[in-house]
C-alpha cells in the first residue's frame, strides 16, 4: 500500500494504491490515471546546471526536454557533472543528445555568449 | 546630469515589462538594473512551472525572463546595468544618484519613476531564532544564487526552516546536486508552499516535512553542527519533550519575503503596514505624484505572470500620466480588507481618475474550500467573485467595473464562505 497526494488539479486528493493498482480516496478519474503512472511510470522534467568554461558564467542552466523516468534522475545528474560548455550556446540548444538512451534531449534554458564582458552581459 | 522622463529601477519580471508597455516615442526610458543582466530573480529560477497564465506553457525562469529581454532589446530601450541606485530625492523631478563600475557617481533627473526592485528574504534576526551564531545559515534563496548561478553547493547536510516555495525547491535542488537535506520544519500546521512543490521536491525524495515545528536551538562554534526543533501547540509555544535532534552543517531559512523599497524612504510616500509597502491607486502610484511601484516591490506575489502584469500595468499608467499629466486628484478613497482578507491592493481609489474597470489583487487570512468573494459600498455588494480552494498563500483577483461603483465612498473586500 502506498499513498500518494494527487496534483493534477487543487484539491490535492490523497490517494491510497495497492500492489494491485487498486486506487481509493480520488475524487474523480484524473486521480486514478496519476495514481497509476506515478506507481508504474513516474516522470519528471529534470532542470538543473552543467559547468561552463567562462568566467563571467560558470553555470549553464538546463533541462530535460521532456519529462525522463524519476528513477534515472540520480544517473543523469551524475552524467552532467562531467559535462563543460566551451562554445556558445544559445537558449533551447541542444547540451546532450539522448541522455543514457533515454530518447530525451538536455537543452540550454538560458544563452552565453563568449563575447561576454562585464558590462556588456545581457 | 542625465535628463530622463521615466526611469525604471530593477531589471527583473516587473521591470521588463514596465519597460515594454511605457514604451512611447515622446517619452525618454531609461531602465536602471543593479546586476549586470537582465532578468533579475529569475536567473537564478532555474526550476520549470513559470509562464502557465502569460504564455500557456511551463518555462524555466531564465527562459521565461529571456521572452521579455529580448523584446526588450528590440525595442532598443535604453538600459544601465550593473548600476545601483543610491539616492532619490524629488523636488519638481526626481534626482537619482546612481552608482557603477562603469560610469562611476552620477545624477539622473526623471519626471517619473517606476520602482520595480523587488523583495528581499527574511533572515535569521527577523525571526529571533535562538541559539549561538555560526555560520551556515542563510535565506534559501542566497544558496540558491551560490548554487545556480555560482556553482557552489553551501553544505552536505542540510536542514530547511520555512515550507515556502523557495524552501521546497531548494530542498530538491541540494538533494540532486550530492547534498543531505535532513528535513523541512514548517511552524504552522499547514504548509505554505504548493502541493505540486511538496510532492515533487519533499515527496520524490523522502525529505520529512514537520508541521507545527520550529527551531528551538542552534549549536555551532565555527560552523553549524547541530539544531533542535521543537513541535509548537497552537500559540506557536514550544512543547517541551518533543525535541528532535539534527547533525546539520547548514540551516537554510525560507520564511517570507518583504518588499525592497527602504531606499524611497526619503521620499516620505506613504506606506501599508501590512505590504510593507507603498500606499497606491488604481493606477500603481503611490502619495508622491509621479512615483510608481509594482511587482514584488509592491506585494509579494506568489507566481511571476502576476509581477509582468502589474509591471505592464504600471507601465502604461506611467506613460498615461506622462502624456496627459492630469493635477493630482482629492478625490482618493480607501479600499478597506474586510473580514478574513489580509490586504488589498490598490489600497486606494482614486474616483477623480476612474477611466477603466479596477482589479483588485489581495491574500486572504485562512484557508477554504469554496467561498465568495464581495466588494461593499454604502452596506451594498457591488461586485461579486466566487472562487473555490482559497489559500493565504495564493494572490486572488477581482475585478470591479467602473460602472458598478454606485458613490465615491470607501469600498470594503470581504471573504464569505460558501
Amino acid at each position: 500500500m502506498k499513498e500518494l497526494t494527487c496534483i493534477v488539479c487543487p484539491v490535492g486528493c490523497h490517494l491510497k494504491v495497492d500492489q494491485e493498482l487498486h486506487v481509493t480516496g480520488n475524487k474523480c478519474p484524473r486521480g486514478l490515471n496519476y495514481a497509476i503512472t506515478e506507481m508504474t511510470n513516474p516522470k519528471r522534467v529534470l532542470t538543473t546546471t552543467v559547468k561552463t568554461a567562462y568566467m563571467s558564467i560558470p553555470r549553464l542552466s538546463v533541462k530535460t526536454k521532456d519529462p525522463i523516468p524519476k528513477a534515472m534522475i540520480k544517473d543523469i545528474m551524475s552524467q552532467l557533472n562531467n559535462v563543460i560548455v566551451i562554445n556558445d550556446v544559445k537558449i533551447g540548444d541542444v547540451i546532450v543528445a539522448n541522455i543514457l538512451d533515454t530518447g530525451v534531449d538536455i537543452i540550454a534554458t538560458k544563452s552565453v555568449h563568449n563575447q561576454t564582458h562585464e558590462g556588456e552581459t545581457l | 546630469m542625465k535628463n530622463i522622463d521615466l526611469v525604471i529601477i530593477g531589471g527583473g519580471a516587473a521591470g521588463l515589462a514596465a519597460a515594454l508597455s511605457a514604451k512611447h516615442q515622446d517619452i525618454q526610458l531609461m531602465l536602471i538594473e543593479r546586476e549586470q543582466t537582465l532578468g533579475g530573480i529569475l536567473n537564478q529560477c532555474i526550476h520549470n512551472g513559470f509562464g502557465l497564465h502569460v504564455f500557456k506553457e511551463e518555462l524555466t525562469g531564465p527562459e521565461y525572463a529571456d521572452r521579455f529581454i529580448e523584446e526588450f532589446q528590440e525595442e532598443n530601450i535604453q538600459v544601465m546595468l550593473g548600476t545601483t541606485v543610491i539616492d532619490i530625492k524629488k523636488d519638481h523631478d526626481f534626482i537619482l544618484t546612481v552608482t557603477s563600475m562603469k560610469d562611476g557617481y552620477q545624477h539622473i533627473t526623471a519626471r517619473a519613476v517606476i520602482i520595480a526592485s523587488g523583495c528581499y528574504e527574511k533572515t535569521r534576526g527577523a525571526i529571533s531564532l535562538p541559539g549561538e551564531r555560526p555560520k551556515g545559515i542563510m535565506p534559501a534563496g542566497s544558496a540558491q544564487r551560490y548554487l545556480n548561478m555560482d556553482g557552489y553547493l553551501v553544505g552536505k547536510r542540510i536542514f530547511i526552516l520555512g515550507s515556502g516555495d523557495i524552501g521546497l525547491i531548494m530542498a530538491r535542488r541540494m538533494t540532486l546536486e550530492g547534498a543531505t537535506v535532513c528535513g523541512v520544519a514548517e511552524i504552522m500546521p499547514y504548509s505554505n508552499g504548493l502541493t505540486r512543490n511538496i510532492v515533487q521536491c519533499l515527496d520524490d525524495f523522502n525529505i520529512p516535512l514537520y508541521l507545527s515545528h520550529t527551531v528551538t536551538d542552534i549549536k555551532g562554534k565555527e560552523r553549524l553542527e547541530q539544531i533542535t526543533i521543537q513541535q509548537v501547540d497552537e500559540h506557536f509555544q514550544p512543547i517541551s519533550g518533543t525535541e528532535k535532534i539534527f547533525d546539520v552543517d547548514t540551516l537554510l531559512l525560507s520564511v517570507g519575503l518583504i518588499p525592497d523599497i527602504a531606499l524611497f524612504d526619503s521620499l516620505h510616500m506613504e506606506k501599508h503596514p501590512t505590504t510593507k509597502s507603498a500606499v497606491v491607486d488604481q493606477h500603481l502610484m503611490t502619495s508622491v505624484d509621479g512615483l510608481f511601484v509594482c511587482g514584488n516591490a509592491l506585494h509579494v506575489h506568489d507566481l511571476v505572470d502576476w509581477v509582468s502584469k502589474e509591471g505592464n500595468l504600471a507601465g502604461l499608467h506611467a506613460k498615461a500620466y506622462l502624456l496627459h499629466k492630469k493635477p493630482k486628484s482629492n478625490l482618493k478613497v480607501d479600499v478597506i480588507p474586510g473580514s478574513k482578507i489580509r490586504y488589498v491592493v490598490p489600497q486606494k481609489i482614486d474616483f477623480g481618475a476612474l477611466d477603466e474597470p479596477i482589479t483588485l489583487s489581495f491574500r486572504t487570512t485562512e484557508k477554504m474550500i469554496a467561498g465568495t468573494f464581495k466588494v461593499l459600498q454604502n452596506n451594498q455588494v457591488i461586485a461579486v467573485k466566487k472562487a473555490k480552494y482559497i489559500a493565504p498563500a495564493e494572490m486572488e483577483t477581482l475585478e470591479i467595473a467602473q460602472d458598478a461603483f454606485i458613490s465615491q465612498d470607501a469600498i470594503t473586500l470581504v471573504l464569505e464562505e460558501s
